[in-house]
């Protein structure tokens, strides 16, 4: 490990100091207001792609920006600005109060918070903050010769992918005290593979927030093999199948519950946990009995951010437990109405899905027929009152006979709801890292609405 | 109707000719009052301390944009302001050629060091890229130019005062809650200013100023038994000044647009089948983007997005070009970055090559992909094209200049039938209006598309509201089944703020001209009735 604040050098990224001394200086810009709450993020992304064996394009940005957000009585408006010198936050300051009493007045509005106390979470790792272009170029390319060597039996493979790392520093600072400050990282490798007859197609990602526990050799030669195994795939009629989804698939869909669990759309009756006749499901039963959804910042698998953008403290959030609904997403606004905790945003605090066991394989081994599927695609929004989605299946799709994967399928269009596949339940597994913060495990469900045969490969 | 359309609508008539014979389609009459800004000294010097920078590095090729963009929006809802925000970012992004490879790097730091910096660490990434390398880039050839543009506009949105964006906003909710039943009603805009400065190590020194505006309203009715629906009337968004906002007239037609969501609420839900399917302009210009302009993008189609959004049906080229059967013989779909009002409308794109306009589909026959100038070379040989269609762009300052779709439009038919028209001969069908959910597979041929008013038609006459609708369908099989397109008069355009592509994912705006059409046979999903 390099000594901690090289590379925050080396990438531009700001130290705690540095954030609460660009904080102090914007309100004191803007002592004239009534309040004022000062955003800061600092960061550095590099970027490696690659397509058909060769670097497309590769990039690294430094940038740091500053919201402020102005309150005049109760009238409120933000500004940002990435100029950082005086005369550029003195301006930004200005227009934000401008904005803000051209504003009509907010009869939601919210005092700023003053101090909070935060957990402290280290989500920092230096490596993944020095990854430089010379080390993502070896990455990419282990990843393919593994893709490679594994995609042998069918000829040259056609790869491409996308390594990225983040390191980020957020700071919150608002006229009444209240000062945070976090730093993260996040490494994410995805590889494709293509077979040459164009007929198969797999993929494989690896997410942390330790560049140390992403495998790109592994990556390369997963994506490969699923590539081969999912040549000439074939058409079986659309309808409603048992469903193994990959941890992967599964971090596709649980996630868009996020909106439904928003508290004030359950309480004005436009959720499907709006209770008939008035008020939330909150203590009722509303997924199968093993499933327990929760958020937790200091979780050591999720490392999230402990606090959100208004500096609210994160803290561990159970939304479902053993399938009854224990809590929804409440803002300070809301909470304070219905005499409630504030939660901060759904999820905000990274999201694991619990009460599995099994590898993906044993789910897998315990399906008598159904369809495997490693990810899905371009998923969107049917039915607020359901959380209805439609979809597709992507990059290796598999029929599953008897415990195992007997052949290639054609991908699928389907029509599901995240909310109630998870009342239809078979298995579901250990829940492992999908991306930075998020904990999922393999799926089984029944009669998942498979609804047209798409001819994508 | 707008004024802005019912001038547009007059040239388009008039020109109907010329667009027959698949010409230019009509340039809309944008006066401009707002005189274009010249380069920025300090941007200049910054860019070109970069390019020097590069150079010394190694570099046989490189460009700088310095970019300064001004994002402001405001949401409502009901009678209060649910966001007001404004932002300004001003950055440099430095791209590399060296020894074939492209490199990038950008910084927020704009000091002729911090350029050094950038343009050493493209550099950097140029070296780092040549151990996996299959070829070695190969630009096409450009004429370097100079000079400045700035989208035509006679009022720049983000100089109208605040005051004035939210009473239009507030007025046009305050109309819509009086319709009876309508309970909630917002409505917003996002609006830009982009200023760019491009300069290239081949003599090219651009500026350009570009002003796009987004407005979006939406009412929803709750009916007595609790049962709610929302209506989001299409407000497309421009490459125009506040001039197209005032001339939507939201206050005077949110009451108008507000019934449509209370008619929701006792519409019958569809019956599910094979229907003939008629597309408003409103809807289908999403359904052109998704199946035609993201197919027809050669970096899909040579595997470029493979990892991400995905390939192309429309490969590999030499068995598609000019040999594919896209549709039926009066289908022709032009690419156009010149077209005035349009999202995509630029001078010069992120390459500084000129905004270019040809034919993607000419009588039903795929003919050509959009291009950026290294792509060239790959399809040289098929369609006799040796340069760049300008399809470079780059989100902001810190994001590598990609392929981009341009603005991509289905071109009026010979006669000019009206929706109307289509709806008098159709014996049983479903009319589609305003954009719903989408969604489409990574090849780009099975879609799943809703809308947000739909009506079915019984004997050449409109049978009723009904909803829950989405149509299903296979791109190829979709649009040869298209038997009737409306005429100039009936020409529309819609199009997307926001479309994402690309790793690290980048945002584009692009415009879709089209005129109403019928489909035949195609199936329609009950979308309730699904879960």
């Amino acid at each position: 490990m390099i000594a901690q604040g090289a590379s925050s050098d080396r990438i531009g990224l700001l130290s705690r100091e540095e954030a609460r001394g660009l904080a102090e200086r914007v309100l004191a810009f803007a002592s004239a207001v009534d309040q004022a709450r000062v955003n800061i993020s600092s960061e550095w992304t590099g970027n490696t792609r690659f397509a058909d064996a060769s670097i497309t394009t590769s990039g690294g940005v430094t940038n740091t920006s500053v919201t402020v957000t102005v309150t005049i009585g109760r009238r409120r408006a933000s500004a940002s600005t990435n100029v950082l010198d005086d005369a550029s936050l003195r301006r930004t300051v200005e227009l934000a109060a401008t904005l803000a009493k051209l504003s009509p007045e907010d009869v939601e509005l919210m005092p700023e918070l003053g101090a909070q106390n935060y957990a402290s979470v280290n989500a920092f790792v230096e490596r993944t903050a020095s990854l430089d272009p010379e080390v993502r170029s070896g990455a990419v390319n282990r990843a393919i010769e593994a893709a490679d060597a594994a995609g042998k039996p069918a000829g040259r493979m056609f790869t491409a992918g996308f390594l990225e790392a983040i390191a980020r520093a957020v700071a919150v600072a608002t006229s009444g005290g209240l000062f945070a400050y976090h730093r993260t990282t996040d490494a994410d490798f995805s590889v494709t593979a293509r077979t040459p007859d164009g007929t198969g197609s797999g993929w494989a990602t690896g997410g942390a927030r330790d560049w140390g526990q992403v495998d790109p050799a592994a990556i390369g030669r997963i994506a490969a093999q699923k590539a081969v195994a999912s040549r000439n795939p074939q058409a079986i009629e659309p309808g409603l199948y048992t469903a193994v989804l990959e941890p992967s698939a599964v971090n596709d869909l649980v996630p868009l519950l996020s909106g439904a669990l928003s508290a004030r759309t359950a309480d004005e009756g436009r959720s499907p946990f709006s209770k008939p006749g008035g008020g939330t499901r909150i203590g009722e039963r509303v997924m199968d009995e093993r499933v327990t959804l929760y958020s937790d910042p200091s979780d050591p698998a999720l490392l999230g951010q402990p606090f959100d953008a208004e500096g609210l403290p994160l803290s561990r959030t159970v939304w479902v437990e053993k399938g009854i609904l224990r809590n929804l997403s409440y803002t300070r606004f809301w909470a304070q109405k219905q005499g409630r905790q504030a939660t901060g945003p759904a999820f905000a605090g990274g999201l694991t899905l619990a009460g599995g066991s099994k590898t993906t394989e044993q789910i897998i081994e315990g399906c008598e027929r159904g369809i495997l599927v490693t990810h899905f695609f371009y998923i969107r929004s049917l039915d607020a009152r359901t959380v209805l989605q439609t979809g597709l299946t992507r990059d290796g799709t598999f029929l599953i006979e008897q415990g195992r994967i007997t052949r290639s399928l054609k991908n699928f269009r389907w029509n599901e709801s995240p909310l109630l596949m998870l009342n239809r339940l078979e298995d579901l597994g250990r829940p492992v890292a999908t991306t930075a913060g998020r904990m999922m495990p393999a799926l089984r469900v029944r009669e998942f609405n498979f609804s047209s045969s798409s001819d994508a490969v | 109707m707008s004024p802005t359309r019912r001038d547009f609508l007059r040239t388009t008539a008039a020109t109907a000719a010329t667009m027959a014979a698949f010409g230019p389609l009509a340039v809309e009459p944008f006066a401009q009052t707002v005189a274009p800004p010249a380069a920025d000294a300090a941007a200049l010097e910054i860019a070109n301390e970069a390019l020097n920078a590069a150079k010394k590095a190694g570099a046989s090729y490189a460009d700088a944009r310095v970019g300064r963009y001004r994002r402001q929006s405001i949401a409502t809802r009901e009678r209060q302001v649910s966001g007001v925000s404004d932002s300004e970012s001003y950055g440099l992004g430095v791209r590399t050629l060296v020894h074939g490879s492209w490199g990038f790097a950008a910084t927020s730091t704009m000091t002729r060091a911090g350029a050094q910096r950038a343009a050493a660490d493209a550099a950097a990434m140029s070296r780092a890229a040549r151990i996996v390398r299959t070829h070695r880039v190969e630009l096409a050839p450009i004429t370097p130019v100079t000079g400045v543009w700035m989208t035509p506009v006679r009022r720049d949105p983000l100089e109208v005062p605040l005051e004035e964006k939210i009473a239009l906003l507030l007025a046009a909710n305050e109309a819509a809650l009086k319709v009876p039943t309508v309970r909630f009603a917002s409505s917003s805009l996002a609006l830009l200013r982009e200023v760019k400065t491009l300069v290239t190590t081949e003599g090219t020194s651009v500026t350009q100023t570009v002003i796009r505006v987004g407005p979006a309203f939406s009412a929803t009715a709750v009916g007595a038994g609790g049962e709610f629906q929302v209506y989001e009337h299409e407000l497309a968004p421009r490459g125009q000044g506040w001039e197209y906002i005032e001339s939507l007239d939201m206050a005077g037609n949110a009451g108008r647009w507000a019934s449509l969501a209370a008619e929701k609420v006792t519409a019958r839900s569809v019956e599910a089948g094979q229907y003939d399917l008629i597309l408003d302009p409103t809807n289908l210009w999403l359904t052109i983007h998704e199946s035609i302009g993201h197919p027809t993008e050669l970096d899909r189609a040579i595997g470029e997005e493979a990892n991400y959004a995905g390939t192309s049906f429309i490969a590999p080229p030499e068995k598609m070009i000019g040999q594919l059967r896209f549709g039926p013989a009066f289908m022709n779909i032009q690419a156009d970055r010149t077209q005035e009002g349009s999202l995509a409308r630029v001078e010069w794109d992120d390459e500084g090559v000129p905004a270019d306009k040809w034919l993607v589909i000419e009588k039903g026959l795929f003919k050509d992909y959009q291009t950026t100038r290294e792509q060239v070379a790959r399809i040289r040989a098929l369609t006799g094209v040796s340069r760049s269609h300008g399809c470079s762009f780059a989100e902001s300052w810190n994001r590598v200049q990609f392929q981009r779709m341009p603005n991509i439009s289905l071109l009026p038919g010979e006669q000019d039938l009206s929706l109307d028209d289509i709806i008098a001969a159709t014996e049983r069908g479903i009319v589609v209006k305003n954009r719903g959910s989408w969604s489409i597979d990574h090849q780009r041929f099975n879609f799943q598309f809703s809308g947000q008013a739909f009506y079915e038609v019984r004997g050449g006459k409109i049978a009723g509201m009904v909803r829950d609708v989405a149509y299903q369908s296979n791109t190829p099989v979709f649009w040869n089944s298209m038997d009737m397109i409306g005429g100039p008069s009936s020409y529309w355009m819609g199009g997307s703020f926001n479309d994402g592509k690309g790793e690290p994912a980048q945002s584009s705006s692009v415009s879709h001209g089209c005129v109403p059409a019928r489909f035949k046979n195609v199936t329609i999903l009950n979308t309730r009735r699904t879960a």
